[in-house]
């Protein structure tokens, strides 16, 4: 059955909602003047030319791909290991150490955040380049784990068995069987786990000490202090990688 | 929720007033203890997390702790004389209470306050001064904003989810691929860009006046409206993909079948495609309101004093004032109420909003 003309007209209507701010914002951060109205009086890539060339912004950027990639690959390794474990693994409460796991997506963030604050001052690893990684982990490994369950889900675990009979060692068996039919899930993990702390803010908040701005932070700065078309910039920017993460994630899905 | 300062600070304070049956004035004992460390504390420079702990229970009482504190070298014994003569107040016995009761370990202070109560020295619940009483009109102020985000969320998006589920490939897809990207795009970058689009020379004043709708520039950055609007379109995708997730895997033939029976499009709707695309609805609406009632950054840019919700508090507790028991009470009934959402909607459906399996 198709959709009725009053299911489309409504959807579309919604679906235009959604996406009118973002296109107003990247249109406006082409604006040849500081103005914020519309339509701009013309293109420039002035407020791009700006960020690129400003100490803050670049440190920023620096900081956030530093931050991201080190959380990618923690969250990564931690995430699909405990995925590993979860699936293979027979013993009991499995499906208590999963809600466990998966506990920081249903967490609302600033509860997550407040109760890392609390206990990194105890360690001494607020305000820490570590702790402010770790942070992000914690909200990224969840991400890892459902996208490697998910491939895991079709994964025939007696090819496993199959491989150890015909002498080969675990991590052979995992490099040369498992990995090759489950590196797509890992990866879109490895992709969520980046995105996840490149657009982190709240927890970032909490625990960056005070030099260590991410883009998000820099951003929030900012905007609090005047409003300029290079945080719109900054903003089509983020929102352009964001978008590059999510077809990587949708082609991995194909696979 | 643990209470440390008192018997960190004033250990021998502490230990006299265990001692102490709470009738009339403590011992001699309690006074000069109390006296001799309040001094050592301020000399090391370590009497300020009390001072802040105790006045947060009454106001008054960190001017009355410093003020003995400094004094020390003009107080004589007997104490229980000299304290008096300094400030009436110790000569209390609710104030002597109040500190023995403070010994901790734990104490019940943050998580009462948190609802706007407090205890008076004979232990009864007390509500607190109306000037003081913040925390339970912030919980329904939460709590309504996250009702109507997701209600709204939930309107829009059904509409947008069945639509996905019906449409022909490439059309899904580009559907689909057009409420992701938001989903995708940090809550921060929506945030900003809906604080851009709402400046009073912005884009969507200039659209009122175009349109004729108002007259002149409305001032909407700091209102409700903008923490509304801004919210709803943040979290719509949310309510969205799991509505979606559920509807594209519904067997089409029920919906085939009850038109051959003879049912209306309305009674298509109510009696078989709502009931089946329930447990999406459910998921969906419980992700979109778990997120809701621990947003922090929409309102802090678009809302003013009066649209804060928990999480602005917890930040400030945390951030500004340096009160950390406040910030952990507001988090821990928080944190219940999420779980209250998820226990809520595994009794209904079996499942969690997560949606993991193994």
């Amino acid at each position: 059955m198709s959709p009725s003309r009053l299911l489309l007209g409504v959807s579309a209507g919604v679906l235009l909602f959604l996406s009118l701010p973002m296109i107003a914002v990247i249109w406006l951060s082409f604006s040849p003047t500081e103005l914020l109205s519309f339509p701009p009086s013309g293109l420039s890539l002035r407020w791009y030319a700006d960020f690129f060339v400003s100490d803050r912004w670049v440190m920023a950027t620096r900081n956030s791909l530093l931050v991201g990639g080190a959380t990618m690959a923690v969250a990564t390794l931690l995430g699909t290991a405990a995925a590993l474990g979860l699936h293979l693994g027979q013993f009991r409460g499995r499906a208590l150490l999963l809600a466990l796991l998966t506990l920081p997506m249903v967490t609302p963030f600033i509860v997550t955040a407040a109760s890392m604050f609390f206990a990194f001052s105890l360690v001494g690893l607020a305000g820490t380049l570590p702790g402010l990684v770790l942070g992000h982990t914690v909200v990224a490994v969840p991400f890892v784990l459902v996208s490697v369950l998910a491939s895991l889900a079709t994964f025939d675990a007696t090819l496993l068995r199959a491989a150890s009979s015909l002498g080969a060692t675990p991590w052979m068996a995992f490099r040369r069987v498992l990995l090759p039919r489950i590196w797509p899930g890992v990866a879109a993990g490895a992709v969520f786990a980046f995105a996840t702390s490149l657009d982190e803010f709240v927890i970032t908040l909490f625990l960056a000490g005070p030099g260590q701005f991410t883009l998000p932070r820099q951003m929030y700065a900012n905007v609090r202090e005047y409003m300029t078309p290079t945080i719109l910039a900054a903003a089509s920017l983020l929102f352009a990688v964001s978008v590059l993460l999510l077809l990587l994630t949708e082609a991995l899905r194909r696979r | 929720m643990t209470d440390r300062e008192l018997s960190e600070t004033l250990p021998r304070t502490r230990a006299a007033l265990a001692a102490w049956d709470g009738q009339g004035l403590p011992p001699e004992t309690a006074f000069a203890a109390l006296a001799q460390e309040a001094a050592s504390a301020l000399e090391e420079r370590r009497i300020g997390a009390l001072a802040q702990r105790l006045n947060f229970e009454r106001s008054g009482l960190r001017a009355l702790l410093l003020r003995t504190a400094r004094a020390h070298d003009r107080l004589t014994a007997p104490y229980s004389e000299s304290l008096p003569a300094l400030d009436a107040r110790w000569s209390d016995p609710e104030i002597w209470r109040l500190l023995q009761r403070a010994a901790g370990p734990t104490t019940s202070l943050y998580l009462l306050r948190a609802l706007d109560l407090t205890r008076t020295a004979e232990g009864e619940f007390r509500r607190v001064d109306p000037e003081q009483a913040v925390f339970v009109t912030l919980f329904l102020r939460t709590l309504w904003v996250s009702v109507v985000v997701t209600g709204a969320c939930l309107l829009l998006g059904w509409p947008v989810a069945a639509c996905i589920a019906a449409l022909r490939p490439p059309w899904s897809s580009v559907a689909l691929l057009l409420v992701l990207m938001p989903f995708w795009s940090s809550v921060l970058v929506r945030s900003t860009a809906w604080f851009a689009l709402l400046q009073r020379e912005g884009p969507v004043n200039d659209l009122l006046i175009l349109l004729g709708i108002v007259d002149a520039p409305l001032q909407l950055v700091g209102t409700r409206v903008a923490v509304l609007l801004s919210t709803i379109h943040i979290l719509l995708p949310v309510a969205i993909l799991p509505m979606v997730g559920v509807m594209t895997r519904l067997d089409r033939r029920h919906l085939l079948a009850a038109a051959s029976l003879g049912a209306g499009p309305w009674l298509r709707f109510r009696r078989v495609w709502l009931p089946l695309s329930l447990p999406g609805i459910l998921a969906g609406g419980a992700m979109t309101f778990l997120l809701a009632v621990g947003f922090y950054i929409t309102p802090a840019l678009l809302g003013g004093e009066k649209d804060q919700l928990v999480a602005w508090f917890i930040a400030q507790f945390l951030n500004r004032d340096v009160n950390w028991g406040m910030a952990a009470a507001l988090s821990a009934y928080l944190l219940a109420m999420a779980g209250a959402v998820v226990a809520l909607l595994r009794v209904l459906t079996g499942g969690t909003p997560t949606g993991a399996r193994i």
